[in-house]
């Protein structure tokens, strides 16, 4: 069987066009994404893992290695994708209905069709009774909400989400995991999830990827096998916390890496 | 408009009234959303009657220096003097006319202004190789005082309307083409790559991202090429006319009929009062997602 998603050697470079100063963002970057899988990626912060998620939604073209989408090279963005992104993005015009009928509109699906499906997804985000709200009258938190409905609502057949809920409050953040977990169990979609908080990706994934300081490379992969569907409980097993620790020692690693090779540069 | 558009142009799956569900029947069961519809009336209101009575005081003061002999009348008139020299002209039919040539030339080159510098504006902030090839062409005649032009035209167009139109034309032209292409340039990055995320097209990024965003910029652009164009006409009509708001403006000063002028420059003022408030009302009619700033002093 085909991986859903394939990174073989990846590497992107940005190129300041003013100073001419090259960041090098990703090097050499070789991951797998099983279909039906969640996988979490975490990192230190600025390794690169929003870069990944644009190289692999097609929103950027990369300096080296391919990335496969169900065996074919990704050339752009598509409808076999959808990207949460990490700031929310919303087209502040539009209400919290039409925010997330925005892509769907986009794809020509009809009105009324959106508007339900839209309707649908506002309500298991939580967002109820909001709909003719603007973005500017919402909440942080709830703005972020929006964003995972407008690209839940798509029924891509990948899912890419980049910190969805760093800005959400501790107990909404537990009620959306929970939410996305029971969403996510429904439709068997596959999802590439970044977080900086261990404890989401361990409950969330079924395989987290941690990655190298910048440039961004794979550092370790760590199978989850706790049992589905999980219960929040599971954050407080032994075992679970033996992980969390696990994992945060690897990062930890990476973010002294991070500094000292800064410092030397 | 915009929103308008992306409506209408999806295949319409429930009649009519599927769509409205902005102003149908959803919004009643949703709770009021904050900045109240009331409390901004209120202000509004509010607002009103302390305009009304500012002018209601200012013109009163007027009147009463005048008539207390504290200023002379020749160099200021007084609201009653207005009146009735406005009334005078009424009656000797040539404001009609007057109107009608100031209005025409006007209406022409202040809309041959907008469409033309709403689409030149349009291309040049969405296409860069349209703006390196207009750049020096803008940049030169926006920076010459195009009143200097005056002559120019003149001997080109004659001293009857067209003249004067070109006029309104050249000077309104450029704030408005100059304000679109900041707007259009001014587009959120990140909603751009949001949208091409969503797979759209250049065509759908510009009217679902571009356009919207530019709204404001596009207003302020409207707004200050109005009062370009209105100067414009005055100082065309100063220049050369048989006719007009501008033509009465010269010839009344000329003679000292300071009354005169004074009907002169407050048609000037209501209509570009008036003209300002469309305006107003159309940024409004776009721009009301924008949560009210709350002002301080209250
Ligand atoms: N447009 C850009 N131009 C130049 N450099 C960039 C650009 N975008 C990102 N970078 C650089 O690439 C590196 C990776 O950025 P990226 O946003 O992918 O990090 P990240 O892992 O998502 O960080 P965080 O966890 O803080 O969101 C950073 O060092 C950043 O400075
Ligand atoms: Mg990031």
């Amino acid at each position: 069987m085909t991986s859903k998603l394939e990174a073989i050697d990846v590497t992107v470079r940005y190129e300041n066009p003013r100073t001419g100063v090259a960041t090098l963002a990703l090097s050499g970057l070789s991951l797998r994404v099983e279909p039906g899988e969640f996988l979490g990626i975490v990192g230190p912060s600025g390794c690169g893992k929003t870069t990944f998620l644009y190289c692999v939604d097609g929103l950027m073209p990369l300096s080296g290695g391919r990335i496969l989408l169900n065996g074919r090279p990704i050339t752009g963005p598509g409808r076999d994708r959808a990207v949460v992104f990490q700031s929310p993005s919303l087209l502040p015009w539009r209400t919290t209905l039409r925010n997330v009928t925005y892509g769907l509109e986009l794809q020509g699906t009809p009105l009324r069709e959106a508007l339900d499906r839209a309707r649908e997804m506002i309500r298991l985000v939580g967002l109820e009774g909001f709909e003719a709200y603007h973005p500017l009258e919402l909440s942080g938190g709830m703005q972020q909400r929006v964003n995972l409905a407008r690209a839940l609502v798509m029924g891509a057949e990948v899912v890419l989400l980049d910190e969805p809920f760093a800005a959400l409050d501790a107990q909404t953040r537990e009620f959306m995991q929970a939410e996305l977990m029971r969403i996510w169990g429904e439709t068997r979609k596959t999802a590439v999830f970044i977080t900086h908080q261990i404890n989401e990706a361990l409950y969330l994934a079924d395989r987290v990827v941690v990655l190298s300081h910048r440039p961004g490379r794979v550092k370790s992969v760590i199978p989850v096998n706790f049992p589905r569907p999980r219960e929040l409980r599971v954050k407080r097993t032994p075992a679970f916390l033996h992980l969390e620790d696990h994992v945060w020692s690897l990062i930890e690693e990476e973010v002294r890496g991070g500094l000292r090779s800064a410092a030397d540069a | 408009m915009l929103e308008e558009k992306a409506r209408l142009s999806l295949p319409a799956a429930g009649g009519p009234g599927a769509f409205q569900e902005k102003s149908g029947g959803l919004e009643d069961r949703l709770p009021a959303p904050p900045g109240g519809v009331r409390r901004r009336h209120r202000a509004a209101s509010r607002a009103r009657l302390i305009s009304t009575v500012s002018i209601v005081v200012f013109m009163l003061v007027w009147e009463g220096v005048v008539r207390l002999h504290l200023v002379n009348p020749l160099f200021t008139s007084s609201p009653t003097r207005i009146a009735a020299a406005f009334a005078q002209m009424i009656h000797e039919g040539s404001l009609g006319k007057d109107l009608r040539v100031s209005g025409s030339e006007f209406l022409l080159g202040y809309a041959l202004a907008v469409v033309v510098g709403i689409l030149v504006g349009v291309g040049m902030g969405w296409y860069a190789d349209v703006a390196a090839a207009l750049q020096p062409f803008v940049s030169a005649l926006y920076s010459t005082p195009r009143v200097a032009l005056i002559p120019l035209l003149i001997i080109w167009l004659g001293i009857g309307i067209w003249s004067k139109v070109a006029v309104v034309f050249l000077v309104a032209v450029f704030q408005i083409l100059i304000s679109t292409e900041a707007g259009v340039r001014a587009a959120d990055e990140s909603l751009i790559r949001t949208a091409h995320s969503f797979g759209a097209n250049d065509r759908q990024i510009f009217t679902t991202i571009v356009l919207p965003g530019a709204v404001p910029f596009l207003i302020a652009g409207l707004r200050l090429g109005l009062g370009q164009a209105l100067v414009g006409i005055v100082v065309g009509e100063l220049y050369a006319a048989t006719a007009g708001i501008g033509y009465e403006i010269a010839v009344a000063g000329e003679t000292f009929q300071t009354d005169r002028v004074f009907v002169g420059i407050a048609i000037l003022a209501s209509t570009a009062i008036l003209l300002m408030w469309g305006l107003r009302r159309l940024e409004m009619r776009f721009e009301s997602w924008r949560p009210q700033r709350q002002g301080a002093g209250r």
